[in-house]
């Protein structure tokens, strides 16, 4: 299921950008794989998460290589 | 800057005019006490001369050009600015003009991933935004002031140091026959970003400034594409690059591009690597027609401000109080606010109907507008330019998931210019005890509405305060003595009587006249008793509104009291106004001269609602 527009998600989006910065790149992937486990333990719903990584995998960060 | 061969005033749409200087008297020995001198003729100081001469205040404008800005500038003019616009008697030719809009698109390369619509309702007199070149809004705003006995503007007069006394302030103006002095009462500094008013009192802004560059190119083309802001993230031809395209009049275009990481500014201002990026761009909203190169620019995103906004006697507007980023198209509406705030107040306390404490209250209220515009831009900055790695991140991600997802559209929202709520302002009534649950609450702008047989509501409101009255039927003997009371402290002072849904009381369209105000803006607006008033009908239902007009209401033939005031009455047939306003029998909202709420309350309790008005015009609570 699609998440619906959040009125946090202004606050989630500045929360997660300054986080990245403070992991550094270095940690960048490591930080964002335990951030996606911590929030997948909070979802509690494999099915969930399995259509989070779905969505998330869909398009590449790049929109001329879709 | 212009192509080769272009001088810095060589358009492709526009004929700069050229003012001559007159040797000033003052270098003849003639020494005069000036009420108010403006420093900057650019589009927020004609406003602020405007404005002072609305209210028959004179005014001294000076400017070290001989002619307008060079360039087209700010191009977008918000609702609100256009209301300020109208009343100070200058809005026609920019509707004649401009171009209104009220939509947008964002692009993630080939993907539309976002629709802008501005807040809009069929209540409202002005679309959201009117896309005009700088060089006419400075061209009509001059226009106005030609007409104005009352504005003394003098070209090639450079304002090069100031001097405060303890009850005025003096400038010294360098002109090619030479320098001499201005004596003020109020010195109004709107002479830029550079200001050199404020360099000269030891004044700095402060605040951040970003790293994105940004180059402003306007091109004349051929382009049947709607007027609509549109914002293309990463688009194929400029990889690594934002850009924003705007229409204007003339056939001219706006399009802004971001520098990519690593390109040096004397680089992409040469005008080849400006023509290579423009083409490319082009190329991306499949434009294969011939096209010109206008003008161009380069611009960093900085949010600055000066601490306050009054110093003693000198009192700054627009880009030399704050600075702010152009996404959102703040820059010019909140200069031209801000002019017309601090010219109500400044007349109403030169002509000696409001304390000089009003003056303090421009501060809070238009400075606390620059630090919500902050808060704005500052989130819209970051994701136009993001700032780190993180940033950058977190929009590729949100992008992305755009294109097949809402929820992270909202934050591909540009977030233009909103009016700005004065609710921290000393001169506001509180709204901590009212009942309203809805309504334009304290310091908010007021609400439109139109009315039934055309025109709006807001067209009714005088130059002064403006007292709206919802009444189950005619105002009984204590309001009638509330108005009474209320129009001793206001002589422009004026009422709207609003006749609720359900009275018995209905009358065709007839419009009590009130003396139109001339849109020189010479005269202060007469009193007029309502007798007379009620004898002259001037304009029909079909009248178009604008400029000065006073719209259409619904309008009872006689005046419903014998109040001292001018008094127009509106029928709410429909109950829309009581809607708006979330009003009951009795309620009444204060309206300022800048259409802001002033005070709202469900009951007419005289001592309060005056002490409210009194409040409203600098007395200490």
């Amino acid at each position: 299921m699609t998440p619906v527009a959040s009125k946090h998600i202004e606050d989630i989006y500045e929360a997660l950008a300054e986080a990245i910065d403070r992991a550094g790149p270095e940690n960048e992937a490591v930080f964002l794989t335990k951030l996606a486990l911590t929030l997948g333990a909070k979802l509690d719903d494999a099915d969930a998460f399995r259509e989070a990584v779905r969505i998330a995998l869909a398009n590449p960060g790049s929109p001329s290589a879709r | 800057m212009r192509p080769a061969g272009r001088g810095p005033l060589d358009s492709l749409f526009f004929t700069y005019p050229r003012f001559l200087a007159h040797r000033a008297a003052e270098l003849d020995g003639v020494r005069a006490r000036h009420p108010v001198v403006i420093a900057g003729a650019g589009p927020i100081g004609m406003t602020a001369a405007l404005t002072l001469s609305r209210y028959g205040i004179r005014s001294v404008l000076l400017d070290r050009k001989d002619t307008f800005n060079d360039g087209s500038r700010a191009i977008c003019i918000a609702r609100a600015s256009m209301h300020i616009l109208e009343r100070i008697g200058a809005v026609a030719p920019f509707l004649r003009k401009s171009l209104g809009w009220r939509y947008g698109r964002s692009y993630f390369g080939p993907h539309q991933i976002y629709r802008l619509e501005m807040p809009h309702s069929e209540h409202e007199k002005y679309l959201p935004m009117y896309n005009l070149q700088q060089q006419y809004i400075e061209q009509f705003l001059w226009e106005a002031i030609e007409r104005s006995p009352l504005i003394d503007t003098r070209w090639l007069s450079d304002v090069t140091a100031i001097r405060q006394t303890a009850d005025g302030a003096t400038v010294a103006v360098t002109t090619s026959d030479g320098t001499y002095d201005l004596d003020a009462d109020y010195v109004l500094a709107a002479d830029g970003a550079r200001s050199t008013i404020r360099s000269a009192m030891g004044l700095r802004l402060k605040g951040e400034n970003y790293e994105g560059r940004y180059v402003i190119a306007d091109i004349r083309m051929s382009n049947d594409f709607p007027t609509e802001r549109r914002a293309f993230f990463e688009p194929a031809g400029n990889p690594g690059s934002t850009v924003l395209i705007h229409k204007q009049p003339d056939d001219i275009w706006r399009i802004d591009y971001q520098l990519r990481d690593g390109e040096s500014e004397a680089d992409a201002i040469r005008e080849e690597n400006i023509c290579a990026r423009v083409q490319a761009i082009l190329g991306d909203i499949g434009h294969a027609g011939p096209w010109e190169l206008e003008w161009w620019s380069i611009y960093a995103a900085n949010t600055l401000c000066l601490d306050d906004y009054k110093h003693g006697r000198v009192i700054f507007i627009g880009d030399a109080a704050h600075i702010v980023p152009i996404f959102g198209v703040r820059g010019l509406n909140n200069g031209l606010a801000d002019a017309h705030n601090i010219g109500w107040k400044l007349a109403y306390v030169l002509s000696g109907q409001a304390d000089a404490r009003l003056l303090d209250s421009y501060t809070p209220e238009r400075r606390g507008a620059t630090l919500d515009v902050f808060a704005n831009a500052t989130k819209s900055t970051r994701f136009m330019t993001p700032p780190t790695r993180g940033w950058q991140l977190a929009r590729q991600a949100a992008l992305s998931l755009a294109v097949d997802h809402d929820f992270t559209r909202p934050l591909a929202n540009p977030r233009q210019m909103q009016p700005y709520r004065y609710a921290d302002s000393p001169s506001v009534a509180s709204d901590a005890a009212s009942t309203f649950d809805l309504g334009p609450a304290p310091g908010a702008m007021a609400q439109n509405v139109r009315l039934d047989c055309g025109g709006h509501l807001l067209d009714l409101a005088g130059d002064g305060f403006t007292a709206l009255l919802f009444c189950a039927e005619a105002p009984d003997a204590s309001q009638r003595e509330m108005l009474r009371r209320l129009a001793e402290f206001d002589s422009r002072f004026k009422s709207v009587i609003v006749t609720l849904a359900g009275s018995s009381q209905r009358d065709s369209c007839l419009h009590l006249a009130e003396p139109k105000l001339s849109s020189q803006g010479l005269s202060l607006r007469p009193i007029v008793p309502p007798a007379q008033a009620d004898a002259s009908c001037a304009m029909g239902p079909g009248h178009k509104a604008q400029d000065d007009s006073v719209g259409c209401g619904a309008v009872r033939g006689k005046s419903a009291w014998e109040g001292s005031a001018l008094s127009v009455a509106v029928d709410d047939a429909r109950g829309e106004l009581a809607l708006a306003y979330a009003a009951t029998p009795g309620t009444l909202y204060l309206l300022r001269p800048d259409l802001h709420i002033a005070g709202r309350w469900r009951e007419a309790n005289v001592e309060t609602i005056v002490a409210a008005l009194r409040t409203a015009l600098g007395a200490p609570t």
